[in-house]
């Protein structure tokens, strides 16, 4: 017996001394044994909180994707730009107004690059606002609800991808267009381009209080293609800065034509000082016809207005209001350090990163130091404006975040990695490997003066996935990166919803205490709420028919209708009576031709249904809401369109 | 016998917390609810510890046929209990101004407590009641039906005081604030007792 005990023991000192081994070589004894147990740094046990929200684009799906981190799960997809049967949102009457445009009801967008609002420089969690590309737009989302709110079409602009980044008290949120076009639109030759067409960059203002949004002003460029931009933010507050490409103006062939010149310009804009001449009378009322929709969380109802003039400026009415930086090589990301001394415009074909000093911008446009102009715009000199370069760091440099420690990341595209680099010094610190070709990358806090520097994510353009295929069409992925110590060091591949182009992301806290539950019951104010079974009824006016249904756990009131003819408009206002936390009640009816609701606790959502045929048709309840949820369901009577049944409801009437 | 009057006083006193603060709680958790629903039982009526609470109490209670939680005006005892409350505390001010005074014996005091406590055991008696039949007098129409394993149909009622588990619900029922400062004050009446008698021994030896 006491051999076995010995023998045991002898077996169980030669196993450990193996696995301290098989530890050492696995963390290549780089940053010690806690380091590598990366599962456990990514794992949220059951219960727990992530203690980061991350908001992530969805690209072609028009919407948001709600994420924790770090254990990288999904937690909900907002509908912002798009159609989404999950809530009937784009399909409730509610919600319709949403995406109205001038072009007429749109159902799709084209989601790129959502930004968190911000007080003193400091995210401040109240509201989301993300861009839609293909039909210019911003929307509001409130970090409340979690719900769009407000959406505004950006009109004399084309390709809305300079957006949506918010000034350090989100005095405005920018829409710059990416593609140049005629303003006001016009028929002409296309390849009159040059010199004809114009690019606009929108100053939307926000409200501090409501985050109503509105077009201050628009300032009409020359005909570049604006392409990302960041706000300048402590010292540099009050400035914006835009990388443009394509400053060839070519309207054809662009991957050759538009990549000819060594250069193209970064532009600086300062709009405080457009905002003095706009306060003062300055710029033109210019005709336009664009949307502004906007959702009442009381009336749980949204209206959309359309718009009929917006100011536009002449940028060289205001000199010393902008200025073009000659930045290498068909820049694309154009990030503006949390201290708001560097502008780093990084050239998509150049080998090295540019760098620029605002200190030394400001010195230059102060001594008129200029190289040229453009279109009246005064060009500075590369040189004078310079901080540094940072020397081959990698293939394809698109986007650069900031830790708040000194530290940048960029992402190369075509080298497929992430790169760390000093600020002041230039030097490349550490490189990590990101396996898929990699768009933007972000930090918590990335766009504003404190960045909450702990992770980094990067999101991935090209999957050939790390994951079980799912056939020729994949999610795209993301990979989160511990950044706080020297190394960058990757801790999860997670898929992401849509084409995720870039993310915010913040600290769990603030947001996560405003979360909101439910919708007061007593605070609804839709017209069409029916606020107890009480107030249920049938309301025929026409060949409309308007019915005020309740749900509440585990029925509808009334749940037999009658009188319906084949012909008619059926307007279901559903209310949901629970004031209980995630208790929502679905709804839908046979043949229904657009989508079903799910209804909060307190809302009103309305559907519409046009009855073609005559029966009896069932309705029920979409969204499993109690242990009698597949009784909550009901029936309504559809008549033949010269029949004279008698509109009728009731609820528990044969009950003994 | 001054010491014993004041310390008398406050005692009383500390029943009118019972008129801000609640007297008793009832707290009803699950693993479905991370944020348990709960009632404060104040002496003129209940309510939810957070707002929809009792309506929410009351939506998962109706699927076993429970009754919906009392309204203030449905029970004589909320109607009640306000007027004794305040009639012993200012029965107990009046005992311990009077003893300030030398008026009364330290005896009164002892009987102010002897006659509360049989008013506490009788509101607890009513208390009980009132929890059986809210628990076990249920709608024989009910949704769902639980027995237990004699076949007798099972009693939702909730403990008097401490811990018991319903179906999922883990059900915990302790004094509040009021209660606490009722038990507070009731105590300093009984030291008041027992110092008046110490100073009163003390005078006549």
């Amino acid at each position: 017996m006491k051999n076995i005990i010995t023998s045991s023991i002898a077996i169980l000192v030669i196993l450990i001394g193996f696995t301290s081994c098989n530890k050492g070589n696995n963390s290549g004894g780089k940053s010690g044994a806690l380091a590598s147990n990366v599962a456990e740094r990514v794992y949220v046990a059951p219960g727990e909180y992530d203690s980061h929200y991350a908001f992530l684009s969805g690209g072609y799906s028009g919407n948001v994707t709600v994420y924790g981190l770090p254990s990288g799960r999904m937690f909900k997809e907002i509908p912002v730009f798009s159609q989404f049967p999950t809530s009937g949102y784009g399909y409730s009457e509610e919600t319709k107004p949403m995406l109205n445009t001038s072009h007429g009801f749109i159902p799709w967008g084209d989601a790129h690059h959502p930004d968190i609002s911000q007080s003193k420089g400091e995210l401040d969690g109240r509201w989301l606002f993300i861009n839609e590309n293909n039909t210019p737009r911003i929307a509001r989302l409130s970090l409340t609800t979690f719900e769009t709110e407000e959406i505004i079409e950006v009109p004399n602009s084309a390709g809305n991808h300079s957006s949506s980044f918010v000034t350090e008290n989100t005095e405005y949120v920018v829409a710059g267009t990416r593609f140049s076009v005629p303003i006001p639109q016009r028929d002409m030759p296309i390849k009159d381009y040059k010199g004809n067409f114009q690019g606009a960059l929108s100053f939307i203002s926000v409200a501090p209080e409501t985050g109503n949004m509105d077009i201050k002003f628009q300032i009409l460029m020359p005909g570049f293609n604006y392409d990302l931009s960041h706000p300048g933010r402590g010292k540099s507050h009050g400035w914006f800065f835009f990388t443009t490409y394509n400053t060839e103006e070519a309207s054809t062939l662009l991957e050759v034509n538009a990549s000819q010149n060594d250069k193209d310009f970064i532009a600086a804009i300062n709009w405080k000082k457009i905002e003095d001449y706009v306060n003062n009378g300055g710029g033109t009322m210019m005709p336009a016809n664009y949307a502004h929709n906007v959702y009442d969380e009381e009336t749980h109802t949204a209206t959309s207005t359309m718009k009929k003039e917006v100011r536009v400026v002449n940028p060289i009415d205001v000199p010393g209001a902008v200025y073009f930086i000659p930045t290498p090589k068909s820049p694309h990301g154009c990030d503006v350090d949390p201290s708001g001394e560097y502008i780093v415009g990084n050239g998509k074909l150049s080998a090295n990163l540019t760098v620029h000093s605002f200190t030394k911008m400001l010195d230059a446009i102060e001594k008129e130091k200029f190289a040229g102009e453009a279109y009246g715009i005064p060009i500075l000199n590369f040189e004078d404006v310079l901080a540094g370069v940072v020397e081959q760091p990698g293939l394809g440099p698109l986007h650069t975040e900031f830790d708040g420690k000194g530290y940048a990341y960029t992402t190369f595209f075509i080298s497929s990695e992430v790169v760390k680099w000093k600020i002041g010094t230039w030097e490349v610190i550490d490189r990590k490997p990101t396996y898929y070709s990699v768009g933007h990358l972000t930090i918590p806090g990335g766009n504003s003066g404190k960045p909450q520097g702990k992770y980094m994510f990067a999101m991935n353009k090209i999957t050939k996935d790390r994951y079980l295929p799912t056939g020729p069409e994949m999610e795209h992925s993301a990979q989160l990166y511990d950044i706080s110590g020297d190394k960058m060091e990757l801790l999860l591949d997670f898929p992401t919803h849509g084409e995720p182009h870039y993310a915010a992301a913040m600290e769990a806290s603030i947001i996560k205490e405003q979360s909101q539950k439910i919708y007061k019951l007593a605070d609804n104010k839709h017209p069409y709420a029916a606020k107890s079974d009480a107030d249920t009824k049938v309301v025929r006016e026409g060949k409309e028919v308007h019915i005020y249904l309740t749900t509440i756990r585990s029925h509808f009131s009334p749940d037999n209708i009658e009188g319906i003819k084949v012909g008619d408009k059926v307007y279901f206002h559903v209310t949901n009576l629970e004031q209980d936390f995630d208790v929502p009640h679905g709804f839908a009816v046979i043949g229904q031709n657009n989508s079903e609701l799910l209804v909060m606790p307190g809302q009103t959502k309305t559907s519409v249904w046009e009855p073609k045929q005559v029966g009896v048709w069932p309705f029920y309840c979409t969204d499993f809401c109690s242990a009698l949820h597949q009784e909550m369901q009901g029936y309504i009577r559809v008549s033949a369109a010269n029949s004279d049944t008698p509109i009728k409801w009731s609820l528990g009437e044969d009950i003994e | 016998m001054k010491k014993a009057s004041i310390i008398m006083i406050i005692g009383s006193l500390l029943l009118l917390g019972l008129f801000k603060f609640p007297l008793w709680n009832i707290m009803l958790g699950a693993p479905q609810y991370p944020d348990p629903l709960g009632m404060n039982i104040y002496i003129d009526g209940i309510k939810g510890v957070s707002e929809f609470d009792l309506q929410n109490i009351d939506g998962l209670n109706h699927y076993i046929g429970m009754k919906t939680i009392p309204k203030a005006d449905e029970m004589w005892e909320f109607s009640m209990f306000p007027k004794v409350i305040f009639g012993m505390a200012l029965l107990g001010i009046i005992i311990g101004i009077l003893g300030f005074l030398d008026k009364v014996s330290y005896k009164y005091f002892l009987g102010w407590f002897i006659l509360m406590s049989v008013l506490g055991i009788l509101g607890m008696y009513d208390f009980n009641n009132w929890l059986v039949d809210y628990g076990g007098n249920l709608d024989p129409h009910a949704i769902i039906k639980v027995t237990n394993p004699d076949g007798s149909p099972m009693s939702y009622k909730p403990p008097l005081i401490g811990f018991k588990k319903l179906l999922n619900f883990d059900v915990t029922s302790l004094p509040h604030t009021g209660g606490y400062l009722m038990f507070v004050g009731m105590s300093l009446t009984l030291v008041a007792f027992w110092l008046g008698r110490k100073i009163s021994v003390k005078k006549t030896t």
